[in-house]
């Protein structure tokens, strides 16, 4: 079995373990927790970018290469997350256990070196971001936030959420926005990533063969020169219990042939904190969450109103939303059907099947977590944002003892905020 | 029942042939929540003229794949709904050699092995059913077709092979499977799908000895006859042309450049040419070396670059490829280098750490439960075992992938595939 531990190795710097001898790989991550800012957000995104082109020992991608190639082909990803209305950045790396290399050496100690050396000992140019470096991966990333626009159904969803959190930090896109990186010069980047250092939450993570404490005398030494610091706080997120009197609509026109009808739904407190998450999670898996969802089956299936649809939860922020592709002309008919299916699920109207075998799946889905060390680390990323130990196990749980009238209840505490549909430029 | 230990990996399998022909390898996980199954047919896009009782059949392109989409229809409804309403996420896929269907699950894994083990083996097609999938697949042809990465590595195939079936796409033309009927995807499923051309492979907390019993029970219990297969005429060394192009819908030149390797031989010999192969591509243009930082400062190939070796029965090649402004120029400057290496060697420091840091890339592969049962499956049909590769990677040194290089990295032996952006595309 593996075992989990959380401990704090200077004020606001937390290394959770998870000590486990099933995989072949250890994995790590160092992630800074920043609030969710139109204004930081951008710089925020393009600094793990920059760190991983090079640093002061390794200064470009040739030798950084080299460098994870002589600890057996490791790999060090750039990552930037949105939790709440937390920005996460850092890295997510992978690396040859210790317990398999050739000739019995360790391979975790450096990882952890090279981890550190690519947050905390840039290369510079002048003292700042190497302007090369800068420029390019400036580039990268307005191609990034671009690149969304091309994927409708991931951008419908992404503009629900700019349009229903208008007035709230939830409503800024984790990448930021393509005129605050324009802006972004290595002067202004560099001032960005002092902060940051100094004033950001750290997340360490491992998960691996290694003893605890080994891992925290390695993380400690690689963090050796990391500013010392009392005001690093995990940032708040506010949550918005109801909707307005009347659900908002909004419209746009794009160049394209088939329509996005994206619904967002506040859940009247229902959060992670609360008692009744639970029925909310086996509320939204029944509604759109699976294969054998209601709007899987019923108005995507049996109606064939839509060629997708599908709900998901944000779960600090008390959100539900629906996603769903169909006929510009099929709109008030797609949207009757998507509430009506809601209203019964309300009067807890549920077929012993459907909400066994959502059950069975949502389960399914926690347990194969521990599976995978990446959607293990995501997991607990989520839960350290939101200040949170509850572990897989006590979540699923929680989720057999859901029963009908819970799911109804919280289904009764859905309400409509704002509706989104993008349609074509003609008709 | 056999038991084989791979130590330097951590590994077990335990492996057994059954009365009836098939053979069953299990990886016993323990510490693991999920069960992963993968029942395999030596049987792909590339098996088209085949024997059977002494009779030759042509069979339509894409037979092997339609196959695989009826295959899910039971006499009582559908499997995939069977699976899913049992928590599994099942799949299938089939590729050029072989056809696969798999599903995963943490909750009732005998009965969903029983459920896969069934569908499997028992055909059941109608005129209807089968006429109605035509539309269906003909829609995802026309979908890959809209690809330009498919189309890229599908025009390099009919550049490097002149007779060789690897030319053919898997899912065929909507010409080719016009043809199919009910018939035909029964004699393709009685050539091809007895237990004696299978392996059924399976990872996580469960008994081999159950896992045969179960097989014994649904599975037929005696071996039929297994189909001869014809791959056309003996192929030359020589790639059959040099240059492939097409204009498509892309913002960027897209590119796959190739070189054709000597078929493989079944067993050992087969599975140590794959090592030299991946160990030839990372000496030559891999991550670490000079060359690909040169590409990559020149703006010649950017992170989309990927590069590997391939091998079916009867044909195997290196591949490179990505997005680039000029591939001619990342064709010469691979050329050179490698007559470079033919010249001087592989820089032995280079060699070191690629070798170092291929081997623990392919250990830390061996957390997914679908690498290890697919690629064990790949093997099993190879004549090899998936999990004799540190043994075999010990036998390699600089010299054999230096003249792997030498052979097969030449002028003769290359063609280069290339989508261009139409002229809508470059104003």
């Amino acid at each position: 079995m593996s075992e989990v531990t959380r401990r704090e190795l200077m004020p606001g710097v937390w290394l959770r373990c998870i000590h486990t001898g099933k995989f072949k790989s250890a994995y790590l991550s160092v992630t800074l927790m920043a609030p969710l800012r139109a204004e930081t957000a951008a710089e925020n995104a393009l600094i793990p970018a920059v760190l991983r082109q090079g640093t002061a020992e390794h200064p470009d991608l040739e030798s950084l290469s080299a460098a994870l190639d002589e600890l057996y082909g490791g790999a060090i990803e750039p990552v930037v997350r949105k939790k709440g209305e937390t920005q996460c950045v850092g890295f997510v790396a992978s690396f040859l256990d210790d317990a398999y290399t050739l000739e019995g050496e360790t391979v975790l100690e450096g990882a952890a070196a090279l981890l550190g050396e690519l947050l905390l000992r840039p290369y510079t140019q002048d003292g700042f971001f190497c302007p090369d470096y800068t420029r390019g991966e400036k580039e990268n990333l307005i191609g990034r936030i671009r690149g969304q626009m091309n994927d409708k159904r991931r951008y419908a969803t992404h503009r629900l959420v700019e349009e229903m959190c208008r007035e709230e930090a939830f409503g800024v896109d984790k990448l930021g926005d393509v005129a605050h990186v324009e802006a972004i010069t290595p002067q202004s980047l560099w001032q960005r990533y002092q902060d940051l250092l100094s004033t950001a939450q750290i997340e360490l993570y491992y998960c691996g063969s290694a003893q605890p404490e080994r891992v925290e005398q390695a993380m400690r030494r690689a963090l050796e020169g990391l500013p010392q610091s009392q005001e690093r706080l995990c940032p708040e997120c506010e949550v918005a219990l109801h909707a307005g009197a009347e659900p908002r609509y909004v419209e746009e026109r794009l160049d394209v042939t088939q329509g996005k009808l994206a619904m967002g739904f506040r859940t009247g407190g229902i959060t992670c904190w609360e008692a009744d998450y639970p029925a909310l999670t086996v509320l939204n898996a029944l509604f759109g969450g699976t294969t054998m969802s209601r709007l899987f089956l019923n108005v995507r299936e049996k109606l064939s109103l839509c060629y997708y649809a599908s709900s998901t939860l944000e779960k600090m922020k008390g959100l539900l939303m629906v996603s769903s592709g169909i006929e510009f002309d099929k709109y008030d008919t797609a949207r009757t059907e998507i509430l009506a299916q809601l209203e019964s699920i309300r009067r807890g109207e549920m077929e012993d099947w459907e909400l066994e075998g959502t059950r069975s799946i949502l389960i399914n889905g926690h347990r194969s977590t521990l599976d995978d060390q990446g959607r293990l680390e995501e997991f607990w990323l989520g839960q350290s944002a939101a200040g949170l130990d509850t572990d897989i196990e006590q979540l699923v749980e929680g989720i057999r003892r859901v029963t009908r009238e819970q799911v109804a209840a919280a289904a009764q505490k859905l309400e409509l905020d704002t509706i989104y549909f993008l349609r074509g430029r003609e008709g | 029942m056999e038991e084989l230990t791979f130590d330097r990996v951590g590994e077990r399998m335990y492996r057994q042939k059954l009365e009836n022909g098939l053979t069953v390898c299990v990886f016993p996980k323990p510490e693991f929540q999920k069960g992963y199954a993968f029942f395999a047919t030596n049987y792909g896009g590339m098996d088209v003229r085949f024997c059977l009782n002494g009779v030759w059949t042509d069979s339509p392109a894409g037979v092997a794949h339609y196959l695989e989409h009826k295959m899910f229809d039971t006499k009582e409804g559908n499997a995939l709904q069977d699976l899913a309403a049992n928590g599994a996420s099942p799949n299938a896929f089939t590729s050029t050699a072989i056809t696969g269907y798999y599903f995963e699950s943490t909750e009732k894994f005998e009965e969903n092995l029983r459920i896969l083990l069934s569908f499997v083996s028992q055909p059941w097609f109608t005129q209807e059913s089968v006429d109605k999938e035509r539309g269906i697949i003909g829609q995802e042809i026309g979908m890959i077709q809209d690809n330009p990465d498919w189309k890229v590595f599908t025009n390099l195939m009919a550049a490097l092979y002149q007779y060789h079936p690897i030319r053919l796409s898997v899912a065929g033309s909507v010409e080719s499977i016009a043809q199919i009927t009910p018939d035909t995807l029964y004699a393709c499923h009685k050539a091809f799908y007895d237990p004696a051309n299978m392996v059924l492979c399976v990872a996580g907390p469960v008994e081999a000895e159950r896992i045969c019993q179960i097989a014994r029970e649904i599975l037929p219990k005696e071996a039929g006859p297994i189909a001869g297969r014809d791959y056309g005429p003996q192929e030359p060394e020589q790639a059959a042309q040099t240059l492939i192009e097409e204009t498509m819908a892309v913002s960027t030149p897209i590119f796959q450049l190739g070189y054709k390797g000597d078929a493989p031989q079944r067993g050992e010999a087969g599975a140590r040419q794959e090592l030299l192969g991946e160990l030839a591509c990372e000496a030559l243009l891999g991550n670490s070396t000079p060359l690909y930082a040169r590409l990559y400062r020149e703006g010649l190939i950017n992170r989309n670059f990927s590069y590997g070796y391939e091998a079916v029965p009867g044909a195997a090649f290196l591949a490179a490829g990505g997005e680039s402004k000029d591939p001619e120029a990342v064709r010469r400057a691979v050329q050179q280098k490698a007559e470079r290496i033919v010249r001087e060697g592989v820089d032995p420091d280079l060699w070191r750490r690629i070798k170092k840091g291929s081997y623990g890339g392919k250990v830390r592969s061996l957390n997914s439960f679908e690498t290890l049962c697919i690629g064990q499956a790949q093997s099993f049909f190879a004549g090899s075992d998936l999990l004799d590769f540190p043994r075999l990677f010990d036998t390699i040194d600089k010299a054999d992938v230096e003249n792997l290089i030498a052979r097969w990295v030449t002028p003769e032996r290359t063609a280069l595939s290339v989508v261009r952006p139409g002229e809508e595309e470059s104003k």
